[in-house]
C-alpha cells in the first residue's frame, strides 16, 4: 500500500515543481516586457520633467543663443524641414523606382540578385559611415568644402534609400497577382500594368514605409554631425546651398554644453523632436490600418 | 466610293492603333531604362563607400603600418608622440556592445517568448506597438537619457567615486534598451513560424508552457534568435550618439564598465567636430577607423543573414 503511494506522490511533487518552474519563468518573461516599458516610461518622464519648464513660444521662435534662457530652436527646426523636404523629393522617386524595377521588371538574373543583396547590406551600414561618404563625396568633392543643405539631404537620401526600397518592395509584393493577370489579359503592357494596377494598390503600404523612413532621417544625427560640423547656426536656411543645423544636432550641442542650464533646453528640444516623430509614426500606422483591409486573394 | 472610304478609314484606324502601340512600347522602354538607373544608385552607393574608405585610408596606411594600427593598444593621434593602436577604440566599442547585447538578448528573448507563447492575442496587439516605440526614438535622446538619468542612478548604486560621469555601463544599458525591440521582433517572428503541430505534440505529452517554449519552440527557432542577436550587436557596434554623449572620449582598453572609454564611432564624430585640417594624418584616421567599423558590421550582418538562411528549418 505505502509502496504504491510513494511513487505517486513523487510524481505529484515533480509535477508541482514543473508547474512552479513554469510560473516562475513566465514571471521572468513578463518582467522583460515590463522593464522595456518602464524604460520607455522613465525616458519620457525624464525628458518631460527636464524640458517642460523651458518649452514656450519663445523657445520655438528664437534662434540659438549663448544664454540658455534665450535659446530657441527656430534655425534647427527650419533646417530639419529643409533636409526632410529635399530628402523626400530625392528618395521617393529613386526608392519607389528601384522597388518597381526589382519586383516587376527585373528578371531573376544574377545581377538583380546582387542588387537585392547589396540593398540588404546597405541597410546595415552604420549611419556614421554615410556621414564619411557624404563628407568626402558631397561636401568636399561636389560642393568644394561647402557644408550646405544639399550635401546633408543627399547623404540622408542614401541613408534611408534601402529602407524605402525594402518597404516599397513589401507593398508591391502584397498586390495579388490576379490583378496583374487581369490587366495583362486586356492587352496592357508591363508599364501600363504597373501604372494603373500595381502602384495604386501598393500606394498606402509605400506611403507608410516612406513616412517611417523620413522619420528616421529626422532623428538621425551622426551623419549630419559629420557633414555640418557648424553648431551655432543663427539663421534659417534660405536656399539649397545655405549652411544649416537640424533638431537632433542642436540637441546634441546643448547636451554637450558644460552649463547645467542647457540641459533643460536640450530636453525641451527633445520634446519637440519626439512630438514630430510620434505624430509621423501615428500617421504611418493610421495609413497602414486604414488600407490594410486586403482584397481577397 | 463608299467602300473605298470605309477601307481608308479602316486603314487610318489601324495606323493610329499601330502608332499608339509604338508609342507605348517606346514609353515602356524609357521607363525600364529609368527604373534600372534608379536601381543602380544603390550599387553606386556601396562602391562609393568602399572607394572613399579605402582611398582615404590608403594615405593613412602609407604612414602607419597596418600591423601597428591593428595590434597597438594606445590611441593618441592628436598628441605627440602620436599613437595609432586602434585596439583601445575597438575595445571600447566591444565593451559597450557586449553590455548592450546581454541586455537586449535577455529582455528581447524574454519578451519574444511571452508574446509568442503566453500572451493572448489582444494583449500582444497592445504590447508590441509600445515596445516598437522604443525602436523609433532617436539615438540622441537615448544619449540624453543615459547621461541624465541612468548615470546618476549608477552613481548612487556603486558610489560617486567609482562611477565616472561618462562610463561604458550607462551607454551599454541604454543601448540594450534601444536594441531590445529589434531582437524581440526578429526572435518572435522566428518563433511564430514554428508550426502549431510541434507544440501540440509536446502539450499532448503533458509538457508545461515553459517546457514547450524551451524544449520545442526555442530549439526550432534558434537560427532566427541567433541571427537577431548578431544583427542587434552589429547595430550596437555602429551606434554613434549614445556612446558619444554618455560613454566618454578616453581611449581606454579596459574590462571595467564603470570607466570612461571611447568607441570607434565616437572618435570619428569627435574628429569631424574639431578643427582638424583636411588631408592631415589625423583627418585620415577617421576613414581608417571607419573602414574597420564598416568591415566589422558588414561581417556581422552577412553572418547574421547566413545563419537565418542556412539553418532555417523548413516546415510544410
Amino acid at each position: 500500500m505505502t509502496k504504491q503511494a510513494a511513487p505517486k506522490s513523487n510524481r505529484q511533487r515533480l509535477h508541482a515543481v514543473r508547474v512552479l518552474r513554469d510560473r516562475v519563468f513566465v514571471t521572468g518573461f513578463v518582467l522583460a516586457i515590463v522593464i522595456g516599458i518602464l524604460g520607455l516610461a522613465a525616458l519620457l518622464f525624464d525628458v518631460l520633467i527636464d524640458g517642460l519648464p523651458s518649452l514656450n513660444w519663445n523657445f520655438l521662435s528664437n534662434y540659438a543663443s549663448r544664454k540658455a534662457e534665450q535659446s530657441g530652436i527656430l534655425a534647427p527646426l527650419a533646417g530639419t524641414v529643409w533636409i526632410v523636404g529635399m530628402t523626400a523629393l530625392m528618395t521617393i522617386p529613386i526608392g519607389v523606382g528601384t522597388a518597381i524595377y526589382l519586383e516587376e521588371f527585373a528578371s531573376k538574373s544574377r545581377f538583380n540578385r546582387i542588387i537585392e543583396l547589396n540593398i540588404a547590406n546597405l541597410a546595415g551600414v552604420p549611419s556614421v559611415i554615410y556621414g564619411l561618404l557624404g563628407l568626402a563625396v558631397f561636401v568636399q568633392f561636389l560642393f568644394n568644402g561647402s557644408r550646405n543643405v544639399t550635401a546633408g539631404a543627399l547623404t540622408m537620401t542614401l541613408l534611408i534609400l534601402p529602407i524605402v526600397v525594402i518597404a516599397s518592395q513589401e507593398a508591391i509584393k502584397a498586390v495579388p497577382s490576379s490583378y496583374r493577370d487581369a490587366a495583362y489579359a486586356m492587352g496592357a503592357n508591363k508599364w501600363q500594368v504597373v501604372k494603373a494596377v500595381v502602384l495604386p494598390q501598393a500606394l498606402p503600404g509605400m506611403m507608410s514605409g516612406i513616412i517611417l523612413a523620413l522619420s528616421r532621417a529626422i532623428g538621425e544625427s551622426a551623419p549630419i554631425l559629420i557633414i555640418s560640423s557648424l553648431v551655432w547656426v543663427t539663421f534659417v536656411p534660405t536656399s539649397p546651398d545655405s549652411k544649416f543645423t537640424v533638431l537632433p544636432l542642436q540637441i546634441f550641442t546643448w547636451i554637450s554644453q558644460p552649463q547645467h542650464a542647457f540641459r533643460g533646453i536640450a530636453a525641451a528640444g527633445i520634446i519637440v523632436l519626439l512630438v514630430v516623430l510620434l505624430s509621423m509614426n501615428g500617421v504611418a500606422i493610421w495609413i497602414r490600418s486604414k488600407y490594410q483591409s486586403r482584397p481577397e486573394q | 466610293m463608299a467602300i473605298t472610304s470605309e477601307i481608308e478609314s479602316n486603314q487610318a484606324l489601324l495606323a493610329r492603333v499601330a502608332r499608339r502601340r509604338r508609342r507605348q512600347h517606346v514609353e515602356q522602354n524609357v521607363v525600364t531604362w529609368l527604373l534600372r538607373t534608379a536601381a543602380l544608385i544603390s550599387i553606386l552607393t556601396t562602391v562609393g563607400i568602399v572607394i572613399i574608405l579605402v582611398a582615404q585610408s590608403a594615405g593613412f596606411f602609407a604612414e602607419v603600418s597596418v600591423w601597428e594600427f591593428l595590434t597597438g593598444t594606445e590611441w593618441a593621434p592628436l598628441f605627440s608622440p602620436q599613437k595609432f593602436g586602434v585596439l583601445s577604440l575597438v575595445g571600447g566599442t566591444l565593451l559597450v556592445a557586449s553590455i548592450a547585447g546581454v541586455v537586449s538578448l535577455t529582455l528581447g528573448l524574454g519578451a519574444a517568448i511571452f508574446l509568442s507563447e503566453y500572451a493572448p492575442e489582444r494583449l500582444r496587439r497592445v504590447l508590441k506597438p509600445i515596445l516598437e516605440v522604443l525602436a523609433g526614438i532617436p539615438t540622441v535622446v537615448y544619449g540624453y537619457f543615459a547621461l541624465t538619468f541612468v548615470t546618476p542612478i549608477l552613481q548612487s548604486i556603486f558610489g560617486q567615486d567609482q562611477v565616472i560621469v561618462f562610463n561604458a555601463l550607462s551607454a551599454g544599458l541604454v543601448m540594450g534598451l534601444m536594441i531590445m525591440p529589434m531582437v524581440s521582433t526578429l526572435s518572435e517572428d522566428a518563433m511564430v513560424a514554428v508550426p502549431r503541430s510541434l507544440r501540440d505534440a509536446a502539450y499532448a505529452l503533458g509538457a508545461t508552457r515553459f517546457e514547450v517554449s524551451t524544449k520545442v519552440v526555442i530549439p526550432a527557432a534558434l537560427s532566427g534568435i541567433v541571427a537577431s542577436f548578431i544583427l542587434g550587436v552589429s547595430r550596437a557596434v555602429g551606434e554613434t550618439m549614445i556612446v558619444k554623449i554618455a560613454a566618454g572620449a578616453t581611449p581606454n582598453l579596459t574590462l571595467n564598465p564603470l570607466e570612461s572609454i571611447q568607441a570607434m564611432t565616437a572618435y570619428i564624430v569627435q574628429v569631424s567636430l574639431g578643427e582638424t585640417p583636411q588631408g592631415s594624418l589625423e583627418y585620415k584616421t577617421i576613414f581608417a577607423v571607419g573602414l574597420l567599423l564598416f568591415v566589422m558590421t558588414l561581417a556581422m550582418n552577412i553572418v547574421g543573414r547566413w545563419v537565418i538562411s542556412r539553418f532555417r528549418q523548413q516546415y510544410d
